[in-house]
């Protein structure tokens, strides 16, 4: 069954998939990757995410990806929110490392049986002129509801970048991972640096919701289906490394669109977790950590 | 003056115990189970509940069974099969209910099976798929409409259908999800393309949190399979469906086995995309599906639904759910008791009215004849819910005897 052309389209494919999964990554990269703090409600805020462009795009029919847009504001106000009640509840008394573990977990339950009260667990997609379209170019074909989240993907991933490499806020987020005593010499408060932090992360997940949605149905339950694959493309990439969450979403993504293509997609997560294992195996820190 | 006594005593411990009798009379008759309320399956979970809220309204508004009142005692099993025993210990020996019917799905009746059958106890199933297969508890009855056969109905329409077009259609491609259903559809599937002739060109499966289908879609288009079949839970049937139009996959037929697309959330979104597919089908509002009473239910259950946030439409699982407490209401009411052998004796032994038509269970409580239907949606226009309240847009296909119209083939010329 092998052709160039099906080589060409699933490694086409593999690349939007991974700009995608960078997308849903980046929050949790730079909540757990950085600050160290294993926020598991991670995927709920994407649910979350999810959910707002649903209820904005059924209400006034605005496209998701700029609803999406629009409530990264109201998510990063909602993460600061939560990274205080964290810090005031466990991180301040040295209890975050169980404690913290079963306040994310309940916070993940919360967000997920509230979405169900509210909209109820009926199967929600949204509606955009470009789902269901596509182009083709020397024979690939090219989905637009894959093309937009994956361009968005990799916007987010070098917004983030420079954001964290040229700005004073930016590099004092990659220094409170660091060394919080010598950060707080140098005149920064390391609660707002990570309270800065933590909204965005979570504004980040808000963002990646609205491209989930856009791609494929989602129930207050999808969260359970990303918890594994978002710490995996993170440690993959290695803890805090943003460009290392990219390339990570990029592997996995080829790697699963050329399995389905060829093999069956049946073997896709085996074989994405057995680069996930080589990797560590190989470089314990991932692909690009320190 | 003993005598005098001796009456009295008599006379008060009669009424007494007539007062005793006229208390256990208006006790309620319980009927417990767990359903699906959180969870994967909690979407139609919610919907088979109403529709089992409103069954015992209607019947505590005609007066109850027996003269008493009916009450559902049930609890949330949050599509765990591990929450399953516990839960139905509890209604067996804390609610001491009186009945207990299924949760929703195979893998929510599988679990109860065994502590039902310890006890000996009747047995509603509400959509298992082979549940009673190895064994063959009498007391076991199943309303979904698969037959003797189940995991052969999903599909018998879809390949029926197929062989009868002229020209023939030759090869297949079958791909489904890695989950118990679509699985079982499968078996089904590949049963049928064996006994049809066809020649498959693929069959495979992918994982149930795939997020690109477009892949899939592409391998498959590279067989260039005449018909494929899809037998999927809601995201693999919405991304498939996706897909195939993104990546130009037109098979001379497609569709089959896609669970999801009966539900009101997918139909208005998915819409016009919708057209062409065939599917399968237990009840849609086609003329020729128009049994006594379900128009009064669907129009108790549609505002309800609205209120409560399930599915507003209700024609994938609701009238199951009313039809299954139907029929145990009637056999109760028939046999006057509340025997369960007599009441399984009496519900093998005879054919139910119910609002999905006329129901009669064969030896191991699965419906004696296959009613599955094969449906094709025609004429969707826009995403609006009304269109598929009326006749014409799930249109009934398969088997001749429920017909309300005929194949647009191939599924290029319904998508026109």
């Amino acid at each position: 069954m092998f052709s160039w052309e099906l080589l060409a389209n699933a490694v086409v494919a593999g690349l939007l998939l991974g700009g995608f999964y960078a997308a849903v990554s980046l929050g949790i990269g730079l909540i757990f990757g950085l600050l160290d703090i294993a926020n598991i409600a991670q995927p709920a805020f994407l649910v979350a995410g999810a959910y707002g462009s649903f209820v904005l795009n059924e209400a006034w029919g605005v496209d998701p990806i700029v609803t999406g847009v629009l409530l990264t504001p109201v998510f990063y106000l909602i993460g600061a929110g939560v990274y205080r009640v964290y810090y005031g509840s466990f991180e301040r008394r040295g209890e975050e490392s169980l404690r913290g573990l079963v306040f994310f977990f309940g916070l993940l339950f919360i967000i997920e049986v509230s979405l169900s009260l509210k909209y109820g667990v009926d199967y929600r997609l949204v509606q955009a002129e470009y789902i269901g379209r596509s182009i083709e170019v020397a024979g690939v074909g090219v989905a637009f509801r894959l093309l937009i989240p994956a361009v968005i993907g990799v916007a987010m991933t070098a917004a983030l970048y420079l954001f964290l490499g040229r700005t004073f806020y930016g590099r004092a987020i990659m220094a409170v991972s660091q060394d919080q005593a010598a950060l707080r010499l140098m005149g920064a408060d390391p609660v707002k640096i990570k309270t800065i932090a933590f909204g965005i992360g979570i504004a980040a997940a808000s963002l990646a919701g609205a491209l989930l949605i856009t791609i494929t149905p989602v129930v207050p339950s999808s969260d359970r289906e990303y918890i594994g694959r978002m710490f995996a493309i993170t440690v993959l990439g290695g803890m805090g490394s943003i460009g290392g969450t990219l390339v990570a979403g990029v592997i996995l993504g080829v790697s699963e669109s050329l399995m389905a293509t060829f093999f069956g997609p049946s073997w896709a997560p085996a074989v994405s977790f057995g680069i996930l294992l080589l990797v560590l195996a190989v470089r314990p820190a991932g692909l690009f950590g320190r | 003056m003993t005598w005098v006594l001796i009456a009295a005593t008599t006379m008060a411990c009669v009424l007494a115990g007539g007062g005793a009798f006229t208390a256990r009379a208006a006790d309620p008759i319980k009927i417990g189970f767990g359903m699906a309320l959180t969870g994967g399956l909690a979407g139609n979970g919610q919907g088979a509940l109403l529709a089992m809220q409103i069954w015992k309204d209607d019947v505590n508004k005609a007066g109850g069974l027996l003269g008493r009142p009916v009450e559902l005692v049930y609890y949330d099993d949050q599509t765990n099969p591990s929450t399953v025993p516990g839960l139905y210990t509890k209604l067996l020996d804390v609610d001491k209910v009186d009945f207990v019917v299924s949760g929703y799905g195979t893998n929510l009746i599988a679990p109860a099976m065994p502590l039902v059958m310890e006890r000996k106890l009747l047995f509603m199933g509400l959509f298992g798929l082979g549940n009673n297969e190895k064994y063959k508890y009498s007391r076991y009855f199943q309303i979904s409409p698969g037959g003797p056969h189940p995991t052969r109905s999903f599909s018998e329409g879809f390949f029926e259908l197929a062989a009868k077009q002229n020209p023939r259609p030759k090869t297949v491609a079958l791909v489904g999800d890695d989950a118990e259903f679509p699985q079982n559809a499968l078996v089904g599937a590949r049963e049928h393309v064996k006994r049809l002739g066809f020649q498959t060109v693929y069959d495979k499966t992918y994982p149930p949190n795939t997020v690109d289908y477009t892949p899939i879609a592409r391998a498959i288009k590279a067989t260039n399979a005449d018909i494929v079949f899809v037998a999927s839970y809601p995201p693999g049937s919405t991304g498939m469906i996706l897909a195939a139009q993104e990546v130009g996959l037109e098979p001379k037929m497609f569709g089959g086995g896609m669970v999801g697309l009966h539900f009101t959330s997918l139909l208005t979104k998915l819409g016009p995309k919708l057209n062409g597919i065939v599917d399968y089908g237990f009840w849609v509002p086609e003329p020729t599906m128009k049994f006594p009473g379900i128009e009064a239910f669907l129009q108790k259950y549609q505002p309800a639904a609205v209120k409560a946030n399930v599915d507003p439409l209700g024609f994938y699982l609701p009238p199951w759910a009313y039809a299954n407490m139907q029929v145990l209401g009637k056999a109760i009411e028939a046999t006057k008791g509340l025997d369960q052998q007599k009441l399984a004796d009496y519900i093998h032994a005879n054919e139910f009215d119910t609002i999905v038509g006329k129901v009669k269970f064969g030896a191991d409580g699965e419906w004696a004849k296959d009613r599955t239907v094969a449906i094709q949606f025609q004429g969707i226009k826009g995403n609006d819910v009304e269109q598929f309240k009326h006749p014409g847009r799930q249109v009934v296909l398969y088997p001749d005897q429920y017909k309300s119209g005929n194949l647009i083939y191939p599924y290029a010329a319904a998508r026109k």
